[in-house]
């Protein structure tokens, strides 16, 4: 009996994948069990496979393994596709009076579960619920009290009627008694449940709730996949704080009217993926020179060009670290976990005002769209503090007005923060432009003024650096003598890896990093290292590139870029091989 | 409408650098004039602009004021416009910053009906980089990058407003002042977005289309009787190229701008101490 579970539905897209997954992820954390999910999808509506994977543990679980303990297989393709994670006495459940599955051939070591779920679908009251039926029976298979779904399909469908929930559950019920009365299916998990309450969400989500709770009123976005589900996750919530979205005619016009909101002094966003972050280049570029305070949130996918649009990378760091033409002073946060994506959205919009630059919020697909169990007391709004910086009210105007009476918007202090005054403050009237400008912001082309304009604007990413805590995380042995680096959403799957490498005697110190620019200072640590390697989702090994120029310590290289994230064990391969600077093994994929 | 504030008070301390004679000077003093008659002041005006002759505006105006990149100042007026309703927002751009590289935005911002005035200084030449053909250049004018002509025929930008549902669509003549000044404080009071497009004379790379071309030209709608409420009749007008008309061509009795309809009316940038208390219950959507 075992009771951790990998649980799968595959099928085509427009089969309903996505929202019985959340089903069944919504039941388990309501049963005070913890989830992480990932989803495989396709950049398609219709067809073509999709899946939707459920890790579940009543321990914190904070990655995906090469494992899958249930697989619901909708078509064919799905047992296929992931022939490689099915283990012996792995369950199978599919429908075997489709007549496109009657074919199927589950190996011998594994369990196939054949499941009439259409005809049971229409039992319950229509063949659209055959996944609720085959929801039901992985249940009983799970040893999952199949009531938990009751609470997740009222949120699903209870806005289409009692009616509908009401056959939903039927569906379910039927599923899980054909399961125990008609098949000898050994019941070989128990899922133990808890008291405890979870929720769960997406980083996307975690992003978008926390610019509510920072005071994000104004947000332009174009669709883009991944980073949609931020905008969507808005439009109807900011609303009742006395916000607004407006989805733009494309990236160009969303960042030049975030650009406007914050302008007027709103805390303003844009959220856009790769290709969105090319667009809006130039105007980053003004951004920075008006010093206008702004996120702008980069949901990561494969790259270049539409590269993989729907696939996991972590391509962009050198986009947008040196992004834009001329030098320009910005903030790159990436947080590294779903959770984290909450505390780090609210400290970029505090430091775009604190230091008047735009900050780069960046998540990776990997992140943005799965979703993960938190306590809710995770996300505490208590805690949640604003600083606006140097708002300048009506009564200090005075003191930063020149002989003349006019408002030095760029006064060039020891900081390199200048007085901020908010469209409508009394006598502080001035214009801010993309040309190089004076305190004033009059254009001017004047060596000693150009030089002073631009010492003042880098200095405050100084200012920052002395001001700000910007950490990082640490794992592992602290005393061990190889040091892993990673960013972004490799954190769960090093963290899981770190302790099978534990069980193989290797110790690791391990630092997740959520800060590029400016990034905490890693010499002391790299330098006591033997063996350095730097884990991220690209080809070339941007960040480890980053950490090679900072420490002048070449670093090994652990990186992926299949479009899937590190699995566990995957990655605990990987680095052993590292260590003993051999190739990968060969079961990895790459 | 008369307020305490004089057209003055909007003219910063900086000497244009227009070419003399160039018809932004009108412009912008009619402009100016509107903003005062409209009784706003430079504190609650907010003025942005993009790349060009036109861009400079913002540089000798005094007021709140953006000058952005190149096409993208309907985008920044309508966040600042969306941001804080209180301020009064006026775009300005020119015919190559407002139908070329920016034509998009202009067309989405008219059909979003944002409650700001949109100013366009049409001299139907690129003039800042030294005389290319604009959209707006008529079909055979010679010039640096079209020295047989250009082959393309102009845009009609009014007709762009109408087919984009524009609610308020005017055109007037930068050296005709008063008229000029009397139209752009109509699309100040207009509430939605205020479309004027301005006859607007480069002297210096357009000899065709000259103050004395306009002069001999133009048709005052005001004379002819045009009912600026008659769509039908406003249709006629602008798909009628030939004729320069200026005055209202069209305005919609029943616009309601975007923020009515999304229900925006307070200023953003207020956010109330203790705000994110409320923030609690969207934890709770996650259960």
């Amino acid at each position: 009996m075992e009771n951790d579970l990998n649980w799968a539905i595959g099928g085509e897209a427009g089969d309903g994948i996505d929202s019985t997954g959340k089903i069944f992820a919504r039941a388990l954390s309501r049963a005070g069990r913890h989830v992480f999910t990932s989803k495989d999808f396709a950049s398609r509506i219709r067809g073509g496979y999709t899946a939707y994977k459920v890790r579940t543990g009543v321990e914190r679980v904070e990655s995906v393994v090469d494992r899958l303990d249930i697989l619901i297989a909708l078509t064919e393709r799905t047992i296929e596709e992931n022939l490689d994670e099915l283990r012996a006495g792995s369950v199978v459940i599919y429908d075997g009076e489709q007549t496109t599955m009657a074919d199927v051939e589950v190996p011998t070591e594994m369990i196939g579960l054949e499941v009439p779920l259409t005809a049971l679908a229409e039992e319950a009251g229509g063949a659209i619920m055959r996944n609720v039926v085959a929801l039901g029976a992985a249940c009983e298979v799970a040893g999952f009290p199949v009531e938990y779904l009751d609470e997740a399909l009222v949120k699903r469908f209870g806005e289409k009627g009692e009616a509908i929930v009401a056959n939903n559950r039927e569906a379910a019920r039927l599923g899980q008694e054909y399961v125990r009365e008609e098949t000898d299916c050994p019941n070989q998990f128990s899922l133990e449940t808890t008291d405890e309450d979870y929720v769960l969400l997406n980083g996307d989500e975690a992003i978008g709730m926390a610019a509510i709770a920072a005071g994000c009123r104004f947000y332009a976005g174009y669709p883009i996949t991944p980073a949609t589900d931020i905008m969507e996750y808005l439009t109807g919530r900011i609303e009742a704080f006395g916000g607004a979205v407006v989805q733009a005619e494309d990236e160009l016009s969303a960042i030049n009217m975030a650009l406007g909101a914050a302008r007027a002094g709103a805390r303003a966003m844009t959220g856009t993926s790769g290709p969105g972050i090319d667009l809006m280049s130039e105007t980053f570029g003004l951004v920075a020179t008006s010093e206008t305070p702004l996120v702008i949130a980069n949901v990561m996918r494969s790259g270049p060009s539409t590269g993989m649009p729907t696939k996991q990378e972590q391509g962009d760091l050198n986009a947008m670290l040196y992004g834009g033409h001329g030098e320009i002073p910005r903030f790159v946060l990436a947080p590294t976990t779903i959770g984290e994506c909450f505390d780090k959205t609210v400290e970029a919009f505090n430091l775009a005002e604190k230091y008047q630059l735009p900050v780069y919020l960046t998540a990776d697909l990997s992140m943005a769209v799965t979703e993960q169990t938190y306590r809710p007391e995770r996300f505490d709004m208590e805690s949640v503090e604003i600083d606006r910086g140097k708002v300048v009210d009506p009564e200090e105007v005075e003191e930063w007005l020149d002989e003349k009476g006019r408002f030095r918007a760029h006064a060039a202090t020891e900081d390199g923060i200048s007085p901020r005054a908010l469209p409508g403050t009394p006598e502080a009237a001035h214009m801010t432009t993309g040309l190089e400008h004076d305190e004033l912001g009059r254009r001017t082309e004047e060596e000693d003024v150009r030089v002073e304009q631009v010492q003042k604007r880098q200095r405050k990413v100084d200012t920052a650096r002395e001001r700000e805590d910007f950490d990082y995380r640490e794992f592992g042995d602290p005393d061990a003598d190889t040091l892993v680096l990673s960013w972004g959403s490799n954190e769960g799957a090093m963290r899981e890896a770190l302790e099978m490498l534990d069980d193989r005697g290797i110790d690791v110190r391990f630092l997740s990093v959520p800060y590029i620019y400016p990034r905490p200072d890693l010499t002391e640590a790299v330098e006591s290292a033997e063996t350095i390697i730097v884990v991220e989702c690209n080809a070339t090994g941007q960040f480890a590139d980053l950490i090679e120029h900072d420490t002048l310590s070449r670093v090994e290289r652990v990186t992926k870029y299949t479009g899937v994230r590190f699995m566990a064990d995957e990655l605990a391969d990987e680095i052993e091989a590292a260590i003993d600077n051999e190739a990968p093994p060969q079961e990895v994929r790459r | 409408m008369s307020s305490e504030t004089h057209f003055t008070d909007f003219k910063s301390d900086e000497q244009p650098t227009w070419c003399p004679g160039c018809g932004d000077f009108g412009t912008m003093n009619g402009m100016m004039k509107a903003l005062a008659e409209t009784g706003n002041d430079p504190d609650n005006t907010f003025v942005v602009a993009g790349i060009g002759c036109s861009g400079k505006i913002g540089t000798y105006m005094h007021s709140y004021a953006l000058h952005g990149v190149h096409g993208r100042a309907l985008p920044v007026g309508t966040g600042v416009k969306l941001a804080n309703p209180d301020l009064e927002v006026m775009v300005a751009g020119g015919d190559g910053d407002g139908y070329s590289i920016g034509v998009g935005h202009f067309i989405h911002a008219v059909r979003r009906n944002i409650d700001i005035t949109y100013v366009v200084m049409d001299n139907r030449i690129y003039g800042l980089t030294k005389g290319q053909a604009s959209p707006t250049s008529r079909q055979g004018f010679e010039t640096a990058t079209s020295p047989d002509g250009t082959v393309e025929p102009p845009v009609n930008p009014l007709a762009l407003a109408l087919a984009a549902g524009g609610t308020f669509i005017a055109q007037s003549f930068s050296s005709d002042s008063q008229r000029h000044a009397d139209l752009v404080q109509q699309a100040i009071e207009h509430d939605g977005f205020g479309f004027v497009n301005v006859f607007s004379p480069c002297v210096t790379f357009n000899d065709v289309d000259t103050y004395d071309y306009f002069r001999d030209a133009i048709v005052n709608l005001d004379e002819t009787g045009h009912d600026p409420g008659n769509y039908q009749a406003a249709r006629d007008k602008i798909m009628d190229p030939g004729t320069e008309h200026i005055g209202v061509l069209y305005q919609a009795e029943d616009s309601v701008p975007f923020s009515d309809r999304e229900g925006i009316d307070s200023n953003m940038a207020d956010i109330p101490d203790g705000a994110p208390e409320r923030a609690d219950r969207l934890v709770r959507e996650f259960y």
